[in-house]
């Protein structure tokens, strides 16, 4: 098993969903982050006084799924999160040891 | 010689008094949302603190102080004389045909304003017990004799014998609603108070951004509203001044708002609500003592250059080093200073003030009258606001310790936070009736001893 986690702009959200549940993905785990990549952030003014903020909005997506999607699903964020800019985000994968569906107490890709 | 009383007037004057104390939870909203989350309630605390106090004050002897007849060169008034408001409060006793009670509230709002103005140069780090001395000492220090200078006239408040302030009535400067009483006076003092305090910590290092700038934009609208008692109703009648005054509190700030945006979108590349709002009030503090001697258009242009002024005035805190934090002197000091300067120069005599400035003929005669008033009232309110705000300092300690300021004045100071948005840890120990029950009980449970 993989764990695929993708950083992305908040925007492209429904978009990522969409593309994952139509490849088959069934469940997936949405967080709120901030950060930057190379982008950094932006700048606030108030009263002539400016602020750069580093940390910019976005979403963390994780998924996880059997090895042998692991690829496709990363190509399938990609797709679906790109639109060219800088600030798009990043999407790696991890190997997982183990998985448990708390429910039934199933193991492995049963689990997933 | 005293006017036979108007009902009319006395009505605008009652509504225009309630009208200014709006203008001081006004005030609140506004200065609170430019603070962080952590400390918005300390911030408006300031205000409701000086409302409490100085509403108190005034009643016991300080219109008395204001308004009583002249002990001594035009600085001060009797304070023994109204005490209380004694002699006030039977029907023949009128100050320009309104009731004097109307009168004493009406001026009593102006001096409660003035006094929260200046919590926006100490936000985020100031001892709310300290504040509060500061300000039962500053107001009878330093606003009541101010008052008395500037707005004590003779033969107005104690018969036809009675003397008042030396800029009102030998001076002759102009000051229609207030620019040295209420923000010359307050904007020095804030200086004062600044740089005792010294600065918050993180500042010209950390972001201390505005935490809710829809509040700053609702506050800069009431004050705009309560502003049209502060100047129309500075008439004390409803009458062609009335009408002057209203119309200029209508257009100078338009005309500021467009001057700081102007400002803004040359310098920074973005005209922004923070600016719009502060532009409003640097118009409406550039106007308050010229209301009734320029014409509209002159409005229009003191309204300009108002807020083109203070928006560039608002750097100065970081090219000198004070934490100013909310700009009042940016904002009230240099906007007083310009309104009341500016007097000088487009005072019109087809007003009926009927003074001539200089771009109207008048020469430079009004311009030194204006100028002598203006720097008089600032050298002393920051002399003596620095002398109160250090003695407070030494006497109880004018700022909290380092530790509340990062953790935030509101919990520290007054066991209170803003926003309860429903996250992060919550509390475990809850006592509705802290006397009696147990800290373990569970509501309809019973616990052993």
């Amino acid at each position: 098993m993989k764990l695929v986690t993708a950083v992305i702009k908040p925007f492209k959200l429904d978009d990522v969903k969409t593309a994952l549940e139509s490849f088959g993905v069934n469940g997936l785990t949405v967080t709120e982050a901030s950060g930057y990549g190379r982008q950094k952030g932006h700048t606030e003014v108030y009263r002539g006084a400016e602020y750069t903020v580093d940390l910019v909005p976005k979403v963390r997506i994780e998924v996880l799924v059997d090895d042998a999607d692991a690829q496709d699903v990363i190509d399938v964020v990609v797709k679906s999160a790109q639109t060219g800019r800088i600030g798009d985000g990043k999407v790696w994968s991890v190997p997982v040891e183990t998985a448990v569906r708390v429910r039934t107490g199933e193991r492995g890709p049963e689990a997933l | 010689m005293p006017e036979a009383f108007s009902a009319g007037d006395t009505a605008w004057l009652l509504t225009s008094a309630a009208l200014v104390l709006l203008m001081t939870p006004g005030l609140a909203l506004f200065y609170g949302g430019m603070v962080r989350a952590k400390s918005v309630l300390n911030m408006m605390m300031m205000s409701f603190g000086a409302m409490a106090v100085v509403t108190v004050l005034w009643v016991l002897f300080g219109y008395s102080m204001a308004f009583g007849d002249d002990v001594g060169a035009g600085l001060l008034g009797d304070p023994t004389q109204f005490l209380g408001l004694d002699g006030l409060m039977s029907a023949d006793s009128l100050v320009f045909g309104i009731p004097s009670l109307v009168f004493v509230g009406f001026q009593g709002c102006f001096a409660v304003l003035t006094v929260a103005l200046i919590s926006g140069a100490i936000a985020d780090r100031a001892k709310f017990s300290a504040w509060m001395v500061f300000v039962a000492v500053w107001s009878v220090v330093v606003y009541f004799p101010v008052a008395h200078w500037v707005f004590a006239f003779d033969g107005a408040t104690a018969g036809e014998d009675s003397l008042g302030g030396w800029i009102a009535n030998d001076l002759l400067a102009l000051d229609f609603a207030g620019g040295t009483a209420v923000h010359i006076n307050a904007g020095a003092a804030g200086l004062a108070c600044a740089l005792v305090l010294g600065k918050r910590i993180g500042f010209g290092k950390e972001p201390l951004r505005p935490h809710n700038l829809t509040l700053v934009m609702l506050g800069a609208g009431l004050l705009w509203f309560g502003w049209f008692g502060f100047n129309a109703g500075s008439a004390v009648a409803a009458n062609d001044f009335t009408a002057l005054a209203w119309i200029n509190t209508f257009v100078a700030p338009g005309a500021a708002v467009l001057g700081w945006l102007l400002v803004e979108r040359l310098r920074d590349g973005h005209a922004t609500s923070l600016g719009a709002a502060s532009g409003v009030v640097a118009g409406l503090v550039g106007i308050t003592p010229a209301a009734a001697s320029v014409t509209p258009v002159g409005a229009i242009v003191l309204g300009a250059v108002v807020g083109a002024v203070c928006a560039l005035a608002v750097g100065l805190k970081y090219r000198f080093g004070y934490d100013d934090s909310l700009d009042v002197v940016g904002v009230h000091l240099v906007g007083g200073l310009v309104g009341t300067l500016l007097i000088g120069l487009l005072a019109s005599d087809s007003t009926p003030a009927g003074v001539a400035g200089l771009l109207y003929g008048g020469g430079v005669d009004q311009l030194w009258r204006q100028a002598v008033g203006a720097f008089a009232v600032l050298a002393f309110s920051f002399v003596l606001s620095w002398v109160i705000a250090k003695a407070v300092d030494v006497a109880m300690g004018f700022r909290i310790t380092e530790e509340d300021e990062v953790t935030g004045v509101d919990v520290t100071t007054h066991a209170e936070s803003a926003y309860e948005l429903g996250t992060g840890p919550t509390g475990s120990g809850f006592h509705p009736t802290r006397s009696t029950t147990p800290t373990s009980e569970i509501p309809g449970q019973k616990v052993d001893a």
